[in-house]
Formats: structure tokens, C-alpha cells, sequence
């Protein structure tokens, strides 16, 4: 089978709306999401889940969301860590207060704090950009884990600081706690991330998308044809944080458990997420897949092979990982700014006229 | 002539009473006058356009009525009322949609989406609907893609609808800035030297292209050019300035025979 455009004509303004507008991805989508919901449930086990495929999950939510404000909407920022935290704690708090309201809700509402936080920290954008914006968002990103560690209110006055996640079920299943099975939270995962996949993508293809890129080109001339600056870079920081929230919410309640904010949210988590979006694509639904898939799996391949297969010292790999991944940026972000995702679609481009180029 | 009675034109256009009227207008940046209290008036349906030698102010004009120069002197007036200091977007909202001297398009953006984002005065569903891609959000987009289409192909640029614009050439660019413009369906349409840089036939194509906007959809159109000759072939009237100031006002015949606007363009070297 051929990957084809040609012969595939719409015949609505609707059909050349959808997301996969090609017959050929559109397929690859729903076969995707049959494996990903149907096969790998069945395959997994607790070190491929907790080493890789709920990571990948929850970073490649984050992912998302930061790329609506910075791929989309052109604001940079340094926050990350500091929203997944609000998320964690909104939902710790949520899940010890209201113990009744289904865990599911609790992520969700977790996210809508942080979206209230994110367009609290995001007005200074209105006056300030780049440089001065990121630094703005850091000192965000830093007052956020101070906030978490200072007032014990956040912590319910556990004696250790930390925050923990009691048992909480969905249909009867444990998904958080300490007895869930591989399968149940990654099932649990994966249905947030296509959940926000599904909205980033409207979000995006729509008019919402449209004043952010409009606003991220040229805001000026984007002002002057009618978008509200105001409101649209609210709506990105709005929208981004509700995602970073879920994420957050998610890594703390599913992935981790227990929780030292400094340590699981630091400015390094920020710095993580912005280097996903960076490797994966500004501006790409996909790339932010590819990002977090990319950077997640990259540590496990060089542990297993340098350090099983070849027998290096750990922290020698470790540090061979900080070069890649920082020499990776320096030529994303020189060669190809769009990421992964741009050379998937070089391929695809090349692929759709195969064999005839030109 | 009353400019309050509606008249038709030679060539069958009917022009209307008064749609906007600036007066008085003054705009200093520090200790430069970019317009020194200037008045002119535009009607409905006509092709009005501001001419001048380079620095004139002309650029500085449109500005004014976008609401992206706020002036220090004067007011303007639009559909009957003083309009009240307003924020750029505001003014979009109100129905004037512009084009830019230096091309102003979304260049990460497709055509089609830069042309799109000219309906946002059309397009209000709400961020839930757009979020479910259900309902309201969807209707509209389906809705608005039609009658952004139809200025597609008006416009003559069907086969580079999915490109980014980055890519395109500059005279195509300046056409899809147009597109957007128009998409926006204004009441008054601003362009700004929309046939700079551009070789004869392109800029046929563009007199061509404004003429028929102004014809087939009866848009008001306010038009900056540098080229005289342009001028005298599209416009109805003609407001000249020179140093910011307007020395000039009328059909573009009487336009040609005032001793003040000869001097300027033979005492100006213009590029
Ligand atoms: N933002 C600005 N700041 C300072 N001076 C400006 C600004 N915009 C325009 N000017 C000045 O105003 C005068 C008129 O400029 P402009 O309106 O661009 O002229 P035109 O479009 O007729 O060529 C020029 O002297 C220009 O330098
Ligand atoms: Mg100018």
C-alpha cells in the first residue's frame, strides 16, 4: 500500500476541514488508537508502564499544552513545572476534600484551576515579550514551588512536606494508590491524552488557533485586523495550563504518587517539556507526540545499551544523555526549527510522490 | 455638490452621503508633525484616495483611522457619530479592515487561514463549541469557508490556497492580504500602496482587482498611491498632502490643475 493523496477529492468544505484530511492518515490514526486502546493494554507490564508508556502519556499532555502557548501563540515559557504543580496540588487537595467526586472530575477540575493560575501568571504577556516574558514566567515557575512548600495548607500538614495520593477508583478499578495494575493506568492516561489531543486539535484548526498564530506572526497586524490581544493570549495561557494541569494532576496521582514539589517540579521539569516541544515542532499537535516520545525513550535506550549492553558507569550515560539532547536542540532549533515533525512531513511529501518526484 | 446627497457616477456607480469624516486631524511624534490638522470626508461607495510625495503622512492617516495612531488634535467621525478613542480591534469590529505599505500576513500561516482570519468579525462561537469542533463552531466554520472561498477565486488565487505564505512571491502576497482584507466584508476598505513594488501588469491586475471590489460589492475604499497616474484612473476624489499637511481635495481632475499639487510633485522628486 502506497501513501496517496491524489484520487482523494472532498467534495464538502467539512470533509477538507477534518484533522486527517488524507485517507491514507486518516487509517493510521484508527489504527493507532485500536492498538494503543485494545492491543498494548494486553502487553504491558508494570516497568514498561512506569518507565515509559505513562511518561510518555502524561509529558506528551504537557507537551501539548505548552506548545499552544509557545508553538501556537508565540509566548514563551518557563513555567511548566511550576503549572504541573498547581494541577498536582489542586488535585491532591481536591481528592482529600472531596473524596466522594470521582477521581476522573478531579483531574479535570485540577485542570481548571491551573488555567485560572496560568491566565493569572500570563498577564504580564500583555506588556512584555520574549526575553522579559520568559524571565517573568521563571520567577512563576520558582514563587509556585516556594507556594507548595511554604504554606502547609497545600500539604494538609503532612509532617514529611510531601503530598500522596490515596486509592481512588474509576468503574472499580484502582488508578491511583498503591495497588493499581500496569494496564488500568495506562488506560487511564490514555484516555486524557487523546481526550486533549482531540481539543488541542480543534482548538487549533479553528478560529482560536487562528488569532494565536495570527497573534504569534505579527501581533500587531493581527490586532489591527481584529483580534483581541487580550483575550486571545488569555485563551492560549487559559487553554495551555488547563493541559499542563491534567498533566500534573496525572503525574502526581498516577505516575509518581507521592510528591516532593521541589524535586518532581522543578525549573528542570519546565526545561524538559520546552525541549520536547523544541525536538518534536512549534506549532505541531503531532510534534508534541513526537517530542515526548523522543525524550522519554531516549534515556531507557542509552541506559539499556550503554549501561546494560556495554557495561558503562550510570552516571557516564547520564551525561552522554545531556549532550545528545543538548546538541539536538542546538540543531533543531538551527536546521529545523519545526521538529520531528516537519521531517515526518518532508517524508510524507516526498513519500505522496514517490515514485515520480516532480 | 452637497456631500450629503447621493449621486451617480459617469460610470453608473451610485455614491453615497457621508460614511467617515476626519476633522481636524493633528498627529506629532515628538517634535515632528506628521499631519497638521487635516479634514476630508469619505462617502459611500466612492474610491477615495490620499496621495502625496514620500513622508507625506498618508501612511500615518491610515493609522489614525485603524486606531493605531491616537491623535493629539481633531476627531473622527463615522456613520453619523464622534467616534470614541478605541483600542485597533475595535475599530476592525466596527467594519474597517485594511491592507498594509509593508506586507502584514500571518507567514507561518496557509493562505486559506490567513484569508479565514478575516471573518473573525463574523466568527464568535465560543471556546467550548470550537473545543468539540460541535454545533455553532462548526456551522460557522463551514459557513465562512464559503464566502471566503468565493473571494478566493474573485481574487484569482484558487491553487495556492493550502500553501504557507511565506513561500509565496511578493505579488501574490500583496493579493492575499487583499483576500483578507475583503474576507472581512468592511464597510470601508484601507489600502495602503496596495501596487507598490509591483511590475505594469501586476499592477493592472490590482487596479483591475479594486475596481471590481468597489463595483460588485459597492465596498467604500480609502487608497493610498504614490503613482499619480494610478490615481487618476481608479479614484472618485482625491485628497493630496505634502509635509503632512493637505493641499489638495477634489476630483481628480481638479485635482491635476491645482497650482499648489503641481508644485509639490515637480518640487518633490518622487521615486
Ligand atoms: N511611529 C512613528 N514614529 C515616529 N515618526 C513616525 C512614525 N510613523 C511615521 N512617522 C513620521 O511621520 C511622517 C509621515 O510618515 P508616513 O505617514 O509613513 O508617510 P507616507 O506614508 O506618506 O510616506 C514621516 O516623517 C515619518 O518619519
Ligand atoms: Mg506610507
Amino acid at each position: 500500500m502506497f501513501y496517496r493523496e491524489a484520487g482523494d477529492f472532498k467534495t464538502s468544505y467539512d470533509a477538507d476541514n477534518q484533522t486527517f484530511p488524507i485517507k491514507f492518515d486518516r487509517i493510521g490514526y484508527y489504527v493507532a488508537l485500536l492498538v494503543a486502546f485494545l492491543v498494548v493494554p494486553f502487553m504491558i507490564n508494570d516497568y514498561w508502564v512506569n518507565a515509559i508508556f505513562l511518561p510518555f502519556l502524561i509529558y506528551a499532555i504537557a507537551a501539548i499544552g505548552l506548545n499552544i502557548l509557545v508553538g501556537y501563540c508565540g509566548q514563551v515559557s518557563l513555567g511548566t513545572g511550576g503549572f504541573m504543580a498547581v494541577g498536582a496540588y489542586a488535585c491532591y487537595k481536591l481528592m482529600t476534600s472531596f473524596p466522594e467526586v470521582n477521581i476522573f472530575f478531579h483531574v479535570i477540575l485540577a485542570g481548571g484551576i491551573t488555567a485560572i493560575v496560568g491566565i493569572l501568571f500570563g498577564l504580564p504577556s500583555l506588556r512584555i515579550k520574549g526575553f522579559y516574558l520568559a524571565v517573568a514566567t521563571l520567577a512563576a515557575q520558582f514563587f509556585l514551588v516556594w507556594l507548595f512548600n511554604r504554606v502547609p495548607w497545600f500539604y494538609n500538614y503532612s509532617a514529611s512536606g510531601q503530598i500522596s495520593a490515596p486509592e481512588r477508583t474509576l468503574f472499580g478499578v484502582p488508578v491511583t494508590g498503591a495497588n493499581t495494575s500496569a494496564w488500568a493506568t495506562y488506560l487511564f492516561c490514555l484516555v486524557f491524552l487523546v481526550l486533549c489531543a482531540l481539543v488541542a486539535r480543534n482548538l487549533t484548526r479553528g478560529m482560536a488557533g487562528r488569532k494565536w498564530m495570527a497573534i504569534r506572526d505579527m501581533d500587531i497586524a493581527a490586532e489591527i485586523i481584529g483580534v483581541n490581544p487580550l483575550k486571545a493570549k488569555m485563551t492560549a495561557f487559559g487553554v495551555s495550563s488547563f493541559f499542563i494541569g491534567i498533566s500534573g494532576a496525572l503525574f502526581f496521582a498516577v505516575y509518581l504518587g507521592a510528591v516532593e514539589v521541589g524535586e518532581a517540579f522543578g525549573i528542570s521539569k519546565s526545561f524538559l517539556v520546552l525541549f520536547m516541544v523544541i525536538i518534536g515542532g512549534l506549532g505541531s499537535i503531532f510534534g508534541s507526540f513526537a517530542g515526548a516520545a523522543f525524550l522519554v525513550l531516549l534515556p531507557v535506550l542509552l541506559k539499556n545499551v550503554l549501561v546494560g549492553g556495554l557495561g558503562w558507569p550510570t552516571d557516564t550515560a547520564a551525561h552522554l544523555e545531556f549532550l545528545i539532547v543538548g546538541a539536538l536542540i542546538v540543531t533543531f532549533l538551527i536546521a529545523e526549527p519545526h521538529g520531528l515533525a516537519q521531517l515526518w512531513r518532508v517524508t510524507k511529501e516526498k513519500l505522496r510522490l514517490w515514485p515520480f518526484p516532480h | 455638490m452637497s456631500t450629503q446627497e447621493s449621486y451617480v457616477t459617469d460610470d453608473g456607480r451610485t455614491i453615497g452621503p457621508t460614511v467617515m469624516e476626519m476633522k481636524n486631524i493633528t498627529l506629532r511624534f515628538g517634535g515632528v508633525n506628521a499631519i497638521t490638522d487635516i479634514s476630508f470626508d469619505i462617502r459611500e461607495g466612492e474610491i477615495r484616495a490620499i496621495i502625496g510625495p514620500n513622508g507625506a503622512g498618508k501612511s500615518s492617516m491610515l493609522n489614525v483611522i485603524s486606531g493605531f495612531y491616537v491623535p493629539q488634535e481633531g476627531e473622527v467621525w463615522y456613520k453619523g457619530a464622534k467616534r470614541p478613542q478605541m483600542k485597533p480591534y475595535e475599530v476592525a469590529q466596527q467594519g474597517i479592515a485594511r491592507t498594509f505599505q509593508n506586507i502584514a500576513l500571518f507567514e507561518g500561516m496557509s493562505v486559506l487561514d490567513n484569508v479565514m482570519t478575516g471573518r473573525i468579525r463574523q466568527m464568535n462561537a465560543g471556546l467550548l463549541s470550537q473545543a468539540l469542533w460541535k454545533g455553532k463552531a462548526q456551522k460557522e466554520e463551514v459557513e465562512n469557508r464559503e464566502v471566503v472561498e468565493k473571494i478566493i477565486d474573485f481574487l484569482e488565487i484558487q491553487a495556492i490556497r493550502k500553501t504557507p505564505v511565506g513561500r509565496l512571491p511578493y505579488g501574490l502576497k500583496k493579493r492575499v492580504e487583499l483576500a483578507r482584507a475583503l474576507a472581512a466584508e468592511p464597510s470601508i476598505l484601507l489600502l495602503d500602496e496596495p501596487m507598490a513594488g509591483m511590475n505594469v501588469e501586476e499592477k493592472e491586475d490590482m487596479s483591475r482587482f479594486v475596481l471590481d471590489v468597489n463595483d460588485e460589492f459597492g465596498t467604500t475604499i480609502a487608497l493610498i498611491e504614490h503613482d499619480m497616474g494610478v490615481v487618476m484612473d481608479l479614484s472618485d476624489r482625491v485628497v493630496v498632502m505634502d509635509y503632512g499637511k493637505k493641499i489638495g481635495d477634489g476630483t481628480p481632475d481638479e485635482v491635476r490643475n491645482n497650482q499648489a499639487v503641481i508644485d509639490a510633485y515637480l518640487g518633490v522628486a518622487h521615486d
